[in-house]
């Protein structure tokens, strides 16, 4: 194409990539992303397309739970079962975990250490600790005779409860794996990148918790 | 130690397909050890499994493609000579071998078939098409390409090791539950399409990441070629559809492996619920596949007619609510379920409605070539003959959205017709014209025309012979799935529809044939101007094949068409333009962890599905730690010199000033 045209325009003659990328980039090497939409853009793009698909998948489970609340087949329903009190204590710690992960993000641009790693192990043990109470919970249900297999209802009550308390597991492991991936290479602009994602993907969580907490506990004890 | 896994798990008293198998291994042993024997091996490691090109993902997709296409039509010839003996007899097929084999070919088909094909092509052409050197994520890319292949290979290994799901291409309940089909069968479906899912859910966030984020300057929405367009709705699809699929499957998998009860009989579970989830993510499913090859004919008729496409608007409108409504609309394929009068009539408007942006879509392409001169080689074959089929398949399918209609039509062959009338005749056809449009961009030389029409004739006329005598049987009301009959009126259209498989087996030998007679005679057929068409959109600016960077300076978009436009100003001043200045450039470079996530994610499948717990825990340690290993490099990328740029682009510039009749600028 080049082949025609005396323009060779380089750089971003559009004016696509507003923000760091086009700071800082060499000015001879233009890549398939970094040349227009600036890196940090394109990713924090793309990550949201997918915590958008993962909002689809949630919303199956909770249509699934919608159409199968009362199938409790001569079981336990959710207004015997569910403990509002356990529930608001496992919504604070995921609300301020949510916080001091912003704080983790706000101290990782700031490159500041004491900071960043304060937050993310502030972010890790409320995360921890929601889990942890999620997990008493549903041994306890189990240990009640109200396991998932007891009845339509309740399979549907673990699944999308539980595919939430897997996605907030897996967000720690990767909590981890960033606390260790700055402490080996600093704040390098893919590992911040990666922190943009990883706190986008923690904030989603809540936002499906606030579903939850409505629709399936909340709900479900008042009625 | 093994889990469920035995001695007992090969079919040794089956010889069909121990047979198939050992044909197949062998085939793949000779290729293997030929690759080996040649020293390709690292070539092969170094150039293609590890890349990151999107070009080369894109020729691994249609690859694979292609090869299950050959296996899912070895399944369908099977069943079409089945059901020509099997009246009043058993055939050669028992039963439980027959419904593996209607099972098998139905997911090999839409799966690593139509999906592969489809997304292949999108991936070799969009990025050339919106010039821009890669897709938003490349290493990515290179995973969902060997989650997809990983999906292939479960199936394909459920020949051998165990059996295959008998419970069709959707796994519909109670019969795909524990209790009714205890063996391995819908386990192996359910893992390899969870697997595949994955791989393809992170293609449509790539893409539609790469179309929305990253265009060539200049290239504005209203700029894109159409395919761009399809390729941008397709994924969006894809985005909000498999994440449905995922949530299904997973249901039925809690269901069969710990005792849930969503669709079970018994403790409240809804089997109704099955269906409605899986048509939600069914119907935009098959708006997945059939909208890039709209777009495919989209580009094959405008180039071919040397026009451009006709309501180029229009087209956009029709293709963007074909997106929307085609979630409004999935309750037509269980009319019968009983949701009422009102409930059935509305699906089955809104399945009606549905038709007309896609008739817009017809009279656009019949616009397009009215008043253009039509060159009428292979690709606008396969056009014509899509649009003339499609429309054919497009009428019983309105046909079939009337409910008091589907509800004597419900499962029978006729709407086995109707579904092949539009999958064969649309998105393999268009996939078909893709190829053998986009052939000589991606390996330099084209295909051969006569070969190409004789193939296009056998599967065309092949389809017809072989399709529309199942019209005719389900409307005498023969059902779907049929091991054997005894209805004598039935026989002579089921020999006849077999008569038609062996048309499209003719077919399909001569586009073997086409490929291994192209490549023989590939001096002759060599494409120098990397414009061989003369095309329109600007993957016909790059040479064929193209370089790894695609374009040597990014190209600055001034209209639609965009590479014709610039033809034409060339022809006009009778000289290219001016050499630009050539900068070095940086390219991603390739990573090995797409392959290997695969290989964690093929051990992975296979554990679970034979309940080996020690194996599914080191392979998922395994993918996480490549991930980390990923994740840790930190040279990402290679820099391409300037002057290796240069060389390149000036090679390109003198084909093309010949081609184009003007004398080139001397090189400073």
């Amino acid at each position: 194409m080049s082949a025609f045209q005396g323009t060779a325009d380089r750089g971003d003659p559009d004016r696509l990539g507003r923000g760091e990328g086009s700071r800082g980039r060499q000015h001879s090497a233009e890549h398939a992303a970094g040349g227009l939409a600036s890196k940090r853009i394109v990713v924090g793009y793309g990550f949201w397309i997918f915590l958008l698909s993962d909002i689809v998948m949630f919303s199956a489970f909770f249509a699934t739970y919608a159409v199968l609340v009362g199938q409790t087949a001569g079981g336990p329903s959710g207004r015997e079962l569910f403990d509002l009190r356990n529930t608001g204590i496992e919504t604070a710690c995921l609300l301020l975990s949510s916080f001091a992960c912003g704080l983790a993000s706000i101290g990782a641009q700031a490159h500041r250490g004491s900071w960043f790693y304060g937050a993310m192990a502030a972010t890790f043990i409320l995360g921890a600790a929601f889990v942890g109470l999620e997990v008493r919970e549903f041994a306890g249900l189990v240990a009640r005779g109200a396991g998932p297999t007891r009845s339509a209802f309740l399979s549907a009550f673990f699944t999308l409860v539980g595919c939430h308390g897997l996605h907030v597991t897996a967000g720690l492991l990767w909590l981890l794996t960033m606390m260790a991936q700055v402490f080996a290479k600093g704040y390098r602009a893919d590992i911040l990148r990666r922190i943009l994602c990883f706190s986008l993907f923690w904030h989603a969580l809540d936002i499906i918790w606030v579903g939850i907490f409505t629709m399936v506990y909340l709900m479900g004890a008042a009625t | 130690m093994l889990g469920k896994l035995s001695w007992t798990a090969i079919p040794f008293d089956q010889p069909i397909p121990l047979l198939a198998a050992a044909l197949v291994g062998v085939v793949i042993i000779g290729v293997l050890a030929w690759v080996a024997l040649k020293g390709w091996l690292p070539y092969l490691w170094r150039e293609w499994i590890t890349s990151v090109d999107h070009k080369r993902i894109g020729i691994m997709y249609t690859l694979l493609a292609m090869v299950m296409l050959l296996r899912g039509f070895a399944d369908a010839i099977m069943m079409r000579s089945q059901q020509a003996l099997a009246f009043r007899s058993d055939g050669y097929l028992p039963p439980e071998h027959y419904d593996q084999i209607f099972s098998a070919h139905g997911t090999l088909m839409i799966f690593f078939v139509a999906m592969p094909f489809v997304i292949g092509l999108m991936n070799f052409v969009m990025p050339l098409q919106l010039g821009i050197r890669d897709v938003a994520f490349p290493t990515l890319n290179s995973v969902s390409l060997w989650l997809t292949a990983t999906g292939a290979l479960l199936v394909n290994i459920s020949l051998v090791v165990g059996e295959f799901a008998r419970t069709g291409w959707l796994p519909y309940p109670p019969l795909s539950e524990i209790a009714y089909s205890p063996g391995v069968g819908v386990d192996y479906y359910l893992w390899a399409l969870q697997i595949s899912g994955v791989g393809t859910l992170l293609t449509g966030v790539n893409f539609v990441t790469t179309v929305l984020k990253i265009h060539g300057p200049g290239m504005t929405y209203m700029r894109m070629p159409m395919f761009c367009w399809t390729t941008l709705a397709s994924n969006l699809l894809i985005v909000a559809a498999f994440p449905i699929l995922t949530a299904t499957l997973a249901m039925l998998l809690l269901d069969r492996y710990l005792g849930f009860h969503f669709f079970t009989n018994e403790a409240g579970g809804n089997v109704m619920m099955f269906m409605n989830l899986i048509w939600a993510w069914g119907h935009p499913e098959v708006y997945i596949l059939i909208l890039p090859a709209f777009g495919i004919f989209s580009e094959v008729i405008s180039t071919f007619s040397g026009k451009p496409l006709f309501g180029y608007r229009s087209m956009v409108m029709a293709t963007m609510a074909i997106c929307i409504l085609s979630f409004t609309v999935w309750l037509h394929h269980f009319f019968t379920m009983g949701a009422g009068a009102d409930v059935n009539a509305i699906f089955g408007i809104a399945s009606m409605i549905i038709a007309v942006p896609t008739g817009v879509k017809v009279f656009n392409w019949l616009f397009t070539m009215y008043g253009g001169r039509v060159v009428y080689s292979p690709p606008i074959l396969w056009s014509i003959g899509f649009m003339v089929t499609f429309v054919i398949g497009g009428m019983t399918g309105v046909l079939l959205a009337v409910p008091p209609a589907d509800f004597v039509l419900h499962n029978s062959l006729f709407l086995v017709a109707h579904f092949h009338n539009v999958i064969i005749g649309g998105v393999l056809f268009g996939a078909f014209a893709g190829y053998n449009y986009w052939f000589p961009k991606a390996f330099g030389f084209r295909l051969h025309e006569g070969l190409g029409k004789a193939a296009f004739w056998c599967w065309l006329i092949g389809f017809y012979v072989a399709f529309m005598p199942l019209y005719v049987v389900g409307l005498m009301g023969m059902t779907r799935r049929m091991q054997h009959y005894d209805v004598s009126a039935w026989r002579p259209w089921l020999l006849i529809a077999a008569g038609g498989a062996v048309i499209i087996l003719a077919g399909i030998i001569l586009q073997i044939a086409q490929l291994a007679v192209s490549i023989g005679r590939r001096e002759e057929l060599r494409d120098v101007t990397g414009d061989p068409w003369d095309g329109r959109s600007l993957e016909w600016a790059t040479p064929s094949p193209p370089p790894a960077f695609n374009f040597a300076v990014l190209p600055r978009i001034e209209a639609q068409d965009a590479y014709w436009g610039v033809k034409q100003r060339v022809r006009q001043q009778a000289r290219l333009g001016e050499e630009p200045g050539y900068s070095a450039i940086e390219m991603p470079r390739n990573s090995p962890t797409g392959f290997i996530c695969a290989f964690f994610a093929t051990l992975m499948g296979f554990a679970l599905i034979w309940h080996i717990w020690w194996i599914v825990a080191l392979a998922a340690l395994g993918a996480y730690a490549t991930f980390v290993v990923f994740a840790w490099r930190d040279r990402v990328e290679y820099i391409i010199p300037a002057d290796v740029v240069a060389r390149i682009d000036r090679a390109n510039r003198s084909a093309r000033s010949e081609a184009l009749g003007s004398p080139v600028q001397a090189a400073p």
